[in-house]
Protein backbone atom coordinates (compact mmCIF):
# COMPACT_ATOMS: atom_id res chain seq x y z
CA UNK A 1 0.00 0.00 0.00
CA UNK A 2 1.20 3.53 -1.09
CA UNK A 3 2.10 5.53 2.42
CA UNK A 4 -0.50 7.78 3.58
CA UNK A 5 2.06 10.78 3.38
CA UNK A 6 2.99 10.18 0.11
CA UNK A 7 -0.93 9.99 -0.35
CA UNK A 8 -1.26 12.95 0.39
CA UNK A 9 1.50 15.04 -0.59
CA UNK A 10 1.15 13.50 -4.18
CA UNK A 11 -2.69 14.79 -4.13
CA UNK A 12 -1.73 18.60 -3.15
CA UNK A 13 1.41 18.77 -5.42
CA UNK A 14 -1.26 17.28 -8.71
CA UNK A 15 -3.96 19.61 -7.15
CA UNK A 16 -1.34 22.88 -7.24
CA UNK A 17 -0.20 22.19 -10.61
CA UNK A 18 -3.81 22.19 -11.90
CA UNK A 19 -4.68 25.51 -10.07
CA UNK A 20 -1.46 26.94 -11.64
CA UNK A 21 -2.11 25.39 -15.07
CA UNK A 22 -5.87 27.38 -14.60
CA UNK A 23 -4.04 30.65 -13.66
CA UNK A 24 -1.72 30.70 -16.13
CA UNK A 25 -4.60 30.66 -19.05
CA UNK A 26 -6.40 33.35 -16.81
CA UNK A 27 -4.10 35.59 -16.92
CA UNK A 28 -3.51 34.50 -20.68
CA UNK A 29 0.12 33.30 -19.94
CA UNK A 30 -1.13 29.73 -21.72
CA UNK A 31 -3.48 29.05 -24.50
CA UNK A 32 -5.85 26.32 -23.72
CA UNK A 33 -5.02 24.38 -26.45
CA UNK A 34 -1.23 23.81 -24.87
CA UNK A 35 -3.23 23.63 -21.32
CA UNK A 36 -5.14 20.43 -21.62
CA UNK A 37 -2.78 18.08 -21.73
CA UNK A 38 -1.49 19.80 -18.33
CA UNK A 39 -4.64 19.47 -16.83
CA UNK A 40 -5.35 15.80 -17.80
CA UNK A 41 -1.85 14.81 -16.22
CA UNK A 42 -2.43 17.03 -12.89
CA UNK A 43 -5.85 15.52 -13.08
CA UNK A 44 -5.09 11.77 -13.16
CA UNK A 45 -1.93 11.90 -10.51
CA UNK A 46 -4.36 14.00 -8.39
CA UNK A 47 -6.95 10.37 -8.64
CA UNK A 48 -4.07 8.25 -8.60
CA UNK A 49 -2.51 9.77 -4.94
CA UNK A 50 -5.89 9.96 -3.24
CA UNK A 51 -7.22 6.61 -4.75
CA UNK A 52 -4.42 3.90 -3.03
CA UNK A 53 -6.87 1.10 -3.44
CA UNK A 54 -6.56 1.53 -7.44
CA UNK A 55 -2.83 2.55 -7.24
CA UNK A 56 -2.30 -0.80 -5.53
CA UNK A 57 -4.68 -2.74 -7.74
CA UNK A 58 -2.76 -1.06 -11.10
CA UNK A 59 0.47 -2.22 -9.13
CA UNK A 60 -0.70 -6.08 -9.00
CA UNK A 61 -1.53 -5.86 -13.13
CA UNK A 62 2.13 -4.55 -13.82
CA UNK A 63 4.18 -6.67 -11.59
CA UNK A 64 4.93 -3.58 -9.07
CA UNK A 65 4.32 -6.08 -5.64
CA UNK A 66 6.77 -4.63 -3.75
CA UNK A 67 6.74 -0.22 -3.85
CA UNK A 68 3.09 0.11 -5.71
CA UNK A 69 3.55 4.04 -5.54
CA UNK A 70 6.25 3.14 -8.56
CA UNK A 71 2.91 3.29 -10.61
CA UNK A 72 2.92 7.15 -9.71
CA UNK A 73 6.40 7.54 -10.85
CA UNK A 74 5.89 5.30 -13.98
CA UNK A 75 2.17 7.94 -14.52
CA UNK A 76 3.89 10.70 -14.43
CA UNK A 77 6.91 10.28 -16.47
CA UNK A 78 4.66 8.72 -19.25
CA UNK A 79 2.40 12.30 -18.68
CA UNK A 80 5.88 14.24 -19.28
CA UNK A 81 6.93 12.26 -22.28
CA UNK A 82 3.44 12.58 -23.54
CA UNK A 83 3.76 16.35 -23.12
CA UNK A 84 7.13 16.88 -23.96
CA UNK A 85 6.75 14.87 -27.31
CA UNK A 86 3.72 17.29 -28.22
CA UNK A 87 5.70 20.58 -27.95
CA UNK A 88 8.31 18.84 -30.23
CA UNK A 89 5.95 18.91 -32.63
CA UNK A 90 4.32 22.21 -31.72
CA UNK A 91 7.95 23.49 -32.28
CA UNK A 92 9.02 21.97 -35.45
CA UNK A 93 5.68 23.54 -36.89
CA UNK A 94 6.09 27.20 -35.39
CA UNK A 95 9.69 26.80 -37.24
CA UNK A 96 8.16 26.22 -40.30
CA UNK A 97 6.24 29.01 -39.91
CA UNK A 98 8.73 31.18 -38.73
CA UNK A 99 11.01 30.72 -41.87
CA UNK A 100 7.85 30.90 -44.61
CA UNK A 101 7.18 34.41 -42.37
CA UNK A 102 10.73 35.37 -42.77
CA UNK A 103 10.63 34.96 -46.55
CA UNK A 104 7.65 36.33 -47.03
CA UNK A 105 8.85 39.98 -44.72
CA UNK A 106 12.08 39.87 -47.23
CA UNK A 107 9.87 38.74 -50.33
CA UNK A 108 8.01 42.01 -49.57
CA UNK A 109 10.44 44.14 -48.52
CA UNK A 110 12.11 43.62 -52.07
CA UNK A 111 9.20 44.26 -53.62
CA UNK A 112 8.25 47.50 -52.02
CA UNK A 113 11.87 48.91 -52.21
CA UNK A 114 11.53 48.07 -55.98
CA UNK A 115 8.25 49.85 -55.96
CA UNK A 116 9.93 52.74 -54.43
CA UNK A 117 12.82 52.91 -56.86
CA UNK A 118 11.03 53.26 -59.72
CA UNK A 119 8.92 56.13 -58.90
CA UNK B 1 -20.95 55.45 -43.99
CA UNK B 2 -18.38 52.53 -45.02
CA UNK B 3 -18.86 49.17 -44.84
CA UNK B 4 -17.16 45.69 -45.52
CA UNK B 5 -18.08 42.67 -45.94
CA UNK B 6 -15.45 39.61 -44.08
CA UNK B 7 -15.36 36.96 -45.89
CA UNK B 8 -13.07 34.03 -43.85
CA UNK B 9 -12.49 31.24 -46.32
CA UNK B 10 -10.04 28.06 -46.18
CA UNK B 11 -9.84 26.12 -49.40
CA UNK B 12 -13.33 27.00 -50.53
CA UNK B 13 -12.48 27.88 -54.26
CA UNK B 14 -15.75 26.26 -55.41
CA UNK B 15 -17.61 28.56 -52.85
CA UNK B 16 -16.25 31.74 -52.83
CA UNK B 17 -16.89 33.22 -56.27
CA UNK B 18 -20.53 32.47 -55.96
CA UNK B 19 -20.76 33.69 -52.42
CA UNK B 20 -18.47 36.88 -53.64
CA UNK B 21 -21.12 37.78 -56.33
CA UNK B 22 -23.66 37.31 -54.33
CA UNK B 23 -22.67 39.66 -51.78
CA UNK B 24 -21.88 42.28 -54.10
CA UNK B 25 -25.76 41.21 -55.83
CA UNK B 26 -26.79 42.10 -52.83
CA UNK B 27 -25.31 45.76 -52.35
CA UNK B 28 -22.54 47.01 -54.53
CA UNK B 29 -21.47 49.58 -52.06
CA UNK B 30 -20.16 46.82 -49.27
CA UNK B 31 -16.66 46.41 -50.09
CA UNK B 32 -15.61 42.54 -50.19
CA UNK B 33 -12.48 41.26 -48.06
CA UNK B 34 -12.00 37.55 -48.26
CA UNK B 35 -9.64 36.48 -45.69
CA UNK B 36 -7.76 33.12 -47.01
CA UNK B 37 -6.43 31.49 -44.28
CA UNK B 38 -3.56 29.67 -46.17
CA UNK B 39 -5.40 27.37 -48.50
CA UNK B 40 -3.93 25.27 -50.58
CA UNK B 41 -6.35 25.24 -53.74
CA UNK B 42 -7.18 28.44 -55.93
CA UNK B 43 -9.65 30.22 -53.42
CA UNK B 44 -7.42 33.53 -53.53
CA UNK B 45 -7.19 33.55 -57.57
CA UNK B 46 -10.64 32.55 -57.35
CA UNK B 47 -11.47 35.53 -54.73
CA UNK B 48 -9.71 37.98 -56.92
CA UNK B 49 -11.21 36.95 -60.32
CA UNK B 50 -14.60 37.75 -59.22
CA UNK B 51 -13.68 41.24 -58.01
CA UNK B 52 -12.79 40.83 -53.72
CA UNK B 53 -9.90 42.50 -51.88
CA UNK B 54 -7.99 39.46 -51.01
CA UNK B 55 -6.00 39.00 -47.56
CA UNK B 56 -3.54 36.00 -47.74
CA UNK B 57 -2.44 34.71 -44.65
CA UNK B 58 1.05 33.00 -45.27
CA UNK B 59 -0.04 29.71 -43.31
CA UNK B 60 -3.09 28.44 -41.49
CA UNK B 61 -4.52 30.06 -38.87
CA UNK B 62 -7.43 28.71 -37.59
CA UNK B 63 -11.26 30.41 -38.22
CA UNK B 64 -10.63 32.76 -35.13
CA UNK B 65 -7.23 34.15 -36.67
CA UNK B 66 -8.64 34.51 -40.01
CA UNK B 67 -11.83 36.22 -38.64
CA UNK B 68 -9.69 38.65 -36.68
CA UNK B 69 -7.54 39.49 -39.37
CA UNK B 70 -10.57 40.73 -40.90
CA UNK B 71 -11.46 43.03 -38.27
CA UNK B 72 -8.07 44.20 -37.81
CA UNK B 73 -8.43 45.03 -41.59
CA UNK B 74 -11.76 46.72 -41.15
CA UNK B 75 -10.77 48.56 -37.94
CA UNK B 76 -7.32 49.89 -39.85
CA UNK B 77 -9.54 50.89 -42.79
CA UNK B 78 -11.62 52.98 -40.92
CA UNK B 79 -14.93 51.28 -41.72
CA UNK B 80 -18.07 51.92 -39.98
CA UNK B 81 -20.07 48.45 -40.24
CA UNK B 82 -18.67 45.14 -41.17
CA UNK B 83 -20.71 41.98 -41.52
CA UNK B 84 -18.94 38.49 -41.55
CA UNK B 85 -20.30 35.67 -43.92
CA UNK B 86 -18.77 32.74 -43.96
CA UNK B 87 -16.79 31.38 -47.63
CA UNK B 88 -18.52 28.28 -47.82
CA UNK B 89 -21.64 29.20 -48.88
CA UNK B 90 -23.84 28.24 -45.83
CA UNK B 91 -24.73 31.84 -45.27
CA UNK B 92 -26.79 33.46 -47.65
CA UNK B 93 -26.10 36.76 -48.38
CA UNK B 94 -29.94 37.91 -49.67
CA UNK B 95 -30.58 37.78 -45.51
CA UNK B 96 -28.17 39.99 -45.23
CA UNK B 97 -30.57 42.97 -44.53
CA UNK B 98 -31.90 41.04 -41.47
CA UNK B 99 -28.30 41.25 -39.50
CA UNK B 100 -27.72 44.70 -40.59
CA UNK B 101 -30.82 46.25 -39.41
CA UNK B 102 -30.57 46.16 -35.65
CA UNK B 103 -27.09 47.57 -36.16
CA UNK B 104 -27.41 49.81 -38.94
CA UNK B 105 -30.71 51.34 -36.31
CA UNK B 106 -28.29 51.74 -33.58
CA UNK B 107 -29.80 49.17 -31.58
CA UNK B 108 -27.39 46.95 -31.19
CA UNK B 109 -23.94 46.50 -31.28
CA UNK B 110 -23.56 43.04 -32.55
CA UNK B 111 -26.09 40.88 -34.74
CA UNK B 112 -25.54 37.89 -34.99
CA UNK B 113 -27.91 35.84 -37.69
CA UNK B 114 -29.49 32.86 -36.07
CA UNK B 115 -30.58 29.40 -37.33
CA UNK B 116 -32.79 28.14 -33.99
CA UNK B 117 -34.01 31.50 -33.02
CA UNK B 118 -37.19 31.35 -35.69
CA UNK B 119 -39.19 29.56 -37.67
CA UNK B 120 -38.02 25.60 -38.37
CA UNK B 121 -35.98 25.70 -41.59
CA UNK B 122 -35.07 21.94 -41.99
CA UNK B 123 -31.50 22.72 -40.98
CA UNK B 124 -29.95 19.39 -40.62
CA UNK B 125 -26.68 18.37 -38.87
CA UNK B 126 -25.64 15.74 -37.14
CA UNK B 127 -27.31 13.99 -33.87
CA UNK B 128 -24.01 15.01 -31.68
CA UNK B 129 -23.43 17.88 -33.81
CA UNK B 130 -26.98 18.98 -32.33
CA UNK B 131 -26.63 18.11 -28.94
CA UNK B 132 -23.10 20.35 -28.93
CA UNK B 133 -25.18 23.15 -30.16
CA UNK B 134 -27.81 22.95 -27.72
CA UNK B 135 -25.17 22.47 -24.86
CA UNK B 136 -22.80 25.25 -25.73
CA UNK B 137 -26.62 27.77 -25.93
CA UNK B 138 -27.28 26.66 -22.70
CA UNK B 139 -24.07 27.16 -21.03
CA UNK B 140 -23.65 30.61 -22.62
CA UNK B 141 -27.51 31.56 -22.05
CA UNK B 142 -27.01 31.09 -18.37
CA UNK B 143 -23.62 33.32 -18.56
CA UNK B 144 -24.48 36.03 -20.29
CA UNK B 145 -28.32 36.13 -18.72
CA UNK B 146 -30.57 36.55 -21.64
CA UNK B 147 -31.52 33.46 -24.28
CA UNK B 148 -28.98 32.76 -26.96
CA UNK B 149 -29.97 30.25 -29.49
CA UNK B 150 -27.06 29.58 -31.92
CA UNK B 151 -23.75 30.30 -30.47
CA UNK B 152 -21.83 29.14 -33.58
CA UNK B 153 -23.18 31.24 -36.15
CA UNK B 154 -21.14 33.36 -37.91
CA UNK B 155 -23.06 35.17 -39.70
CA UNK B 156 -22.64 38.46 -37.99
CA UNK B 157 -23.01 42.44 -38.22
CA UNK B 158 -20.79 44.42 -36.22
CA UNK B 159 -20.69 48.39 -35.65
CA UNK B 160 -17.36 50.25 -35.25
CA UNK B 161 -17.23 49.33 -31.37
CA UNK B 162 -17.49 46.00 -31.52
CA UNK B 163 -15.18 45.67 -34.62
CA UNK B 164 -12.82 47.29 -32.36
CA UNK B 165 -13.17 45.17 -29.76
CA UNK B 166 -12.22 41.68 -31.97
CA UNK B 167 -9.36 43.29 -33.38
CA UNK B 168 -7.58 44.03 -30.06
CA UNK B 169 -8.94 40.80 -28.85
CA UNK B 170 -10.86 37.75 -30.17
CA UNK B 171 -10.22 33.89 -29.52
CA UNK B 172 -8.71 31.31 -30.86
CA UNK B 173 -9.26 28.15 -33.16
CA UNK B 174 -13.47 28.06 -33.28
CA UNK B 175 -13.75 31.49 -31.30
CA UNK B 176 -18.14 32.27 -31.86
CA UNK B 177 -18.89 30.61 -28.63
CA UNK B 178 -16.25 32.73 -26.50
CA UNK B 179 -16.55 35.63 -28.55
CA UNK B 180 -21.08 35.72 -27.66
CA UNK B 181 -19.51 35.77 -23.86
CA UNK B 182 -16.64 38.12 -24.67
CA UNK B 183 -19.07 40.88 -25.96
CA UNK B 184 -21.60 40.60 -22.86
CA UNK B 185 -18.69 40.91 -20.45
CA UNK B 186 -18.03 43.95 -21.86
CA UNK B 187 -21.33 45.35 -22.23
CA UNK B 188 -21.66 45.75 -25.92
CA UNK B 189 -25.52 45.10 -26.85
CA UNK B 190 -25.81 42.40 -29.21
CA UNK B 191 -29.36 40.61 -30.78
CA UNK B 192 -30.03 37.20 -32.50
CA UNK B 193 -32.28 37.79 -35.75
CA UNK B 194 -33.40 34.41 -37.13
CA UNK B 195 -31.70 33.73 -40.53
CA UNK B 196 -32.20 29.82 -42.74
CA UNK B 197 -28.82 28.65 -43.51
CA UNK B 198 -27.98 27.04 -46.67
CA UNK B 199 -26.16 23.30 -46.83
CA UNK B 200 -22.85 24.22 -47.72
CA UNK B 201 -21.84 24.16 -51.48
CA UNK B 202 -18.97 21.84 -53.15
CA UNK B 203 -15.42 20.86 -50.93
CA UNK B 204 -15.48 19.80 -47.31
CA UNK B 205 -16.21 21.10 -43.78
CA UNK B 206 -13.03 21.35 -41.68
CA UNK B 207 -14.74 19.76 -38.50
CA UNK B 208 -14.80 15.92 -38.20
CA UNK B 209 -16.09 14.30 -35.15
CA UNK B 210 -12.93 13.74 -33.19
CA UNK B 211 -12.18 17.81 -33.58
CA UNK B 212 -15.55 18.52 -32.44
CA UNK B 213 -14.90 16.28 -28.89
CA UNK B 214 -11.80 18.47 -29.09
CA UNK B 215 -13.21 21.69 -29.36
CA UNK B 216 -16.22 21.04 -27.00
CA UNK B 217 -13.59 20.75 -23.92
CA UNK B 218 -11.54 23.56 -24.86
CA UNK B 219 -14.49 25.82 -25.37
CA UNK B 220 -16.17 24.81 -22.11
CA UNK B 221 -12.84 25.18 -20.61
CA UNK B 222 -12.14 28.33 -22.03
CA UNK B 223 -15.56 29.73 -21.13
CA UNK B 224 -15.01 28.30 -17.10
CA UNK B 225 -11.38 30.13 -17.05
CA UNK B 226 -13.26 33.57 -18.48
CA UNK B 227 -15.33 33.74 -15.90
CA UNK B 228 -12.47 34.69 -13.20
CA UNK B 229 -11.27 37.11 -15.84
CA UNK B 230 -11.92 40.77 -14.96
CA UNK B 231 -12.88 42.40 -18.75
CA UNK B 232 -12.31 46.11 -19.51
CA UNK B 233 -15.37 47.77 -20.40
CA UNK B 234 -14.77 50.47 -23.43
CA UNK B 235 -15.86 53.85 -22.41
CA UNK B 236 -18.34 55.23 -24.32
CA UNK B 237 -17.59 57.08 -27.16
CA UNK B 238 -13.88 56.04 -27.51
CA UNK B 239 -14.67 55.10 -30.89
Amino acid sequence: MTPLAVSIIGTIASLALVLVVLELIRSRRLRERYALLWLLTGVVLAVLCAWRGGTNTIAGWVGIESYPPAVLFAVGILFILAVLLHYSTVISRLSDQNTLLAQRLALLETELSTTSSTR
Amino acid sequence: MRRVALVPAFNEEANVGRVVDEIRAFDPSLDVVVVDDGSYDRTAEVAHEHGATVVRLPFNLGIGGAVQTGFRFAFEHGYDLAVRIDGDGQHDPSQLDRILAPVVRGEADIAVGSRFAGERDGYRSSRSRRLGIRLLAWVVSRIVGRRVTDTTSGFQALNRRAIELFAHDYPHDYPEVEATIMVSRHRLRSVEVPVSMRERGGGRSSITALRSVYYMVKVLLAIFVGLFRRNVVPKEGTS
